[in-house]
């Protein structure tokens, strides 16, 4: 440190930290130091002064700290972190990434039984949820990251796919295969239905109208009562079933092929419908790249004048990226369905939206291995802060770490995107090239920007 | 009819609510182009430091309510701007420049981490507090087959629809008049060459987001007093109409936000009124989609010229 010692450093950190620990104190005082709580005859207001400090404390120290060894100083010690890589290993590593990737979700649940056999169950009802926001970050990154047209009401379509299930095994007695590909197509009826009217808007004002459609469809799920159910749902949506065969203990999948029953079968079974589900998302979107319609959702992204002056039909456009990505939000959201077993419009409100928004945007919009990256990270790693028992020693028996979810959640958005505004990949591969194949920085290209 | 002049004066309170939380949505969209969603939750914000002020302020024993209520609104506007220009320093300039998506999502993450700070802070319930300023005049008496119904209007909508107003007409000076008006609506036509001539930018959007922040906590006390209820999640639903609102009104003009507030304050409390009650937020979002499709510049709004 000696050397590297700036004049006055230690001075300006901690003036620095001074200021950050009365922002924190100014910030907090209503929230920290008091708190209302409903007591008999009105509100009471109880003090906390202890917390408040503990909160000035810990801004001033992290502040400091922050400051004297990273921000301010000339060899930050996260300068070791970023190890660079040669170019020719970087991108063997890109190349070898998407496979070693798809074999581990392959093997996934058989690694789990040999490694966690007393938690198998718990890992891979994880795995499924992180392969569900995959597959739906895949769908949406048709519409954002392809076409380029920012859409917050995502989740109206998985509502939709849900609902068109469980309303049709509920009226008709449609078992989850037959129903499948018929809530993907009424998912994707409705992505032009919805689509067709925002044709004419760009950036944030689509924006927030596929949000106002998000929150309509919402809304009228819990209100139309005799149909939906309303608030209480819908229960008893059925299983899939093997060809035929389903998981029950007596005449079922375990004793068709002589196994011994065990519940743990049907998790594997629908961990592998969601991974297939979602590996034919990626491939259409793949296969659709290289053809003409894809080629016109990335020139629409770029830009959509000169797209209408090359002749390009806009309007179908549009609306064919609109209603596939529907399609696959929907297929989606009838495996919710099948898998919950009950669904209810608390699970489709617009913080779902913006969890997979996220998740495309900070993977980096219009990359493929980008969603499940940041998959992984956001869901899996809120999942872990359930799984910190000894926390629980270090602050006391009533220390919840899981409250802290969606805190952690909406810190790491912020966090992420201001480290990386692309995206964790910031490497695009372009679909149509010129001489040699090579990839390109993802500065390069036009996100949502609607110009 | 009376019940026809009930509604319209209940509208226009809670129009005048929506109306100033709108302000501060018009203003940042007008002079940084970015949707600030994290707004409604700093009204949420708001609302939750007037309650704890108001709590803290009967608590040390002073008793004229009047004077409560005047601390309780400047501590909450002091302390909500703190908010606002916190939430703009960490989570939009680190931004500014970036690509029009980046702000969008910080935006989204800084509401949800509004909401569950406070969530975790002062707990999920709901507070109520009862009503504090209470009776009123009785303009109209009507006699029907049901007996009698009068239009009243009460001292609280008296309050909030005075306040709404002084606050319009200052902040229109201040827009107007001011050498920070005079920066801002500089800003608003070209940050480059405002610099140029030595506007502070960074500082000038700062003090955007910090008089958003300010009248958002007024709309957050007023709701308050108004409803007698809130909770962590009020941000969100109050946020986007009154996004709605500033969009109808002409996204980027003040009067208009203030226009489209009344009229979707208006809108809601008719639709609920003499339609349905459960689909109140429909008839909002409705709004919000028909405005954007058929009139995206507004009512009072310029009209965007595309540029190649």
């Amino acid at each position: 440190m000696s050397a590297a010692v700036k004049p006055g450093l230690v001075a300006d950190s901690v003036k620095d930290a001074a200021i950050a620990a009365l922002l924190v104190a100014v910030l907090g005082f209503f929230f920290f130091a008091l708190r209302t709580d409903i007591g008999t005859g009105g509100l009471d207001l109880t003090y906390r002064w202890g917390l408040w400090f503990i909160a000035i404390a810990i801004a001033f120290g992290g502040r400091l700290l922050l400051n004297l060894f990273v921000f301010k100083t000339a060899k930050p010690i996260t300068g070791g972190m970023s190890i660079s890589i040669p170019e020719g290993v970087k991108s063997g590593i890109g190349r070898v990434l998407g496979p070693v990737l798809l074999l581990i979700a392959l093997t996934l649940p058989f690694i789990v039984m040999a490694v966690y056999p007393d938690r198998d169950r718990q890992f891979i009802d994880l795995a499924i949820l992180i392969m569900t926001y995959v597959m739906l970050g895949w769908g949406l990154n048709i519409v954002v990251g392809l076409a380029g047209l920012l859409d917050l009401g995502y989740v109206a379509f998985y509502a939709v796919g849900a609902y068109s299930f469980a309303l049709l095994a509920q009226y008709f007695q449609i078992g989850f295969w037959t129903a499948l590909p018929l809530a993907g197509l009424l998912a994707a009826v409705w992505g032009i239905i919805l689509g067709y009217p925002v044709l004419r808007l760009r950036g944030d004002y689509l924006a927030i109208v596929t949000l106002a459609f998000g929150e309509i469809i919402r809304v009228v799920l819990l209100n139309w009562y005799e149909f939906t159910g309303g608030p209480d749902g819908i229960s008893g949506i059925p299983k899939p079933s093997f060809f035929g065969l389903d998981f029950s203990r007596t005449g079922g999948f375990a004793e068709f092929f002589g196994l011994d029953y065990d519940s743990i079968h049907r998790f594997i079974y629908l961990y592998y419908i969601i991974l297939i589900l979602a590996l034919i998302t990626n491939f259409v979107t793949l296969r659709l790249r290289k053809l003409p319609i894809g080629r016109a959702w990335e020139a629409l992204r770029e830009d959509e004048i000169a797209c209408r002056s090359l002749g390009i039909n806009t309007t179908n456009t549009k609306l064919t990226a609109f209603s596939i990505g529907a399609m696959f939000g929907g297929l989606a959201g009838s495996f919710f369905a099948t898998r919950q077993g009950f669904i209810s419009p608390e699970s489709f409100t617009f913080l779902e939206s913006a969890i997979i928004l996220a998740i495309v945007v900070l993977g980096g919009l219009g990359s493929q291995i980008g969603v499940v990256i940041a998959s992984v990270v956001m869901i899996g790693g809120i999942e872990i802060l359930r799984n910190l028992g000894f926390l629980k020693e270090i602050f006391g028996p009533d220390f919840e770490p899981t409250q802290y979810r969606m805190l952690i959640f909406g810190l790491a958005m912020v966090l992420i995107m201001v480290w990386k505004p692309r995206g964790i990949i910031s490497s695009r591969n372009p679909s149509a090239v010129y001489k040699e194949r090579k990839k390109i920085s993802s500065d390069m290209v036009a996100q949502g920007e609607g110009h | 009819m009376e019940y026809f002049l009930q509604q319209l004066i209940n509208g226009l309170t809670l129009g005048s609510i929506y109306g100033l939380i709108a302000i501060g949505y018009t203003m940042v969209y007008g002079i940084i182009g970015m949707i600030n969603f994290a707004h409604g939750d700093i009204f949420m914000v708001g609302s939750f430091i007037a309650l704890a002020t108001f709590l803290a302020l009967v608590a040390i024993g002073i008793s004229a309510l009047p004077l409560i209520l005047f601390i309780t609104l400047l501590v909450a506007m002091l302390f909500t701007s703190a908010w606002g220009w916190t939430v703009e320093r960490l989570a939009y300039r680190p931004l500014r420049g970036s690509f029009r998506l980046a702000p969008l999502i910080t935006a989204i993450g800084m509401s949800i981490v509004l909401q569950n700070f406070v969530q975790i802070t002062q707990g999920a319930r709901v507070k109520p507090l009862p009503p504090q300023i209470q009776g009123g005049v009785t303009l109209i008496e009507g006699v029907t087959e049901n007996g009698t119904i009068a239009v009243q209007l009460s001292y609280m909508q008296m309050i909030i629809i005075a306040t709404t107003l002084a606050l319009m007409i200052g902040f229109s000076l201040l827009i107007s008049k001011t050498s920070l008006g005079r920066s801002q609506r500089a800003c608003e036509q070209d940050q480059k060459m405002a610099a140029l001539l030595g506007v502070n930018v960074d500082r000038t959007i700062s003090l955007t987001f910090v008089m958003g922040a300010a009248l958002a906590a007024v709309a957050g006390f007023m709701f308050l007093l108004l409803y007698g209820v809130i909770d962590f999640y009020i941000g969100f639903l109050a946020g986007v109409k009154a996004f709605t609102a500033a969009v109808l009104g002409g996204i980027g003009s003040l009067p208009g936000a203030m226009l489209g507030g009344l009229l979707i304050g208006l809108i809601e409390v008719f639709w609920s009124g003499y339609f349905s009650v459960e689909y109140k937020d429909v008839a909002a979002f409705s709004i919000l989609v028909i405005v954007l499709i058929f009139m995206p510049s507004g009512l009072l709004g310029k009209p965007e010229v595309e540029k190649v």
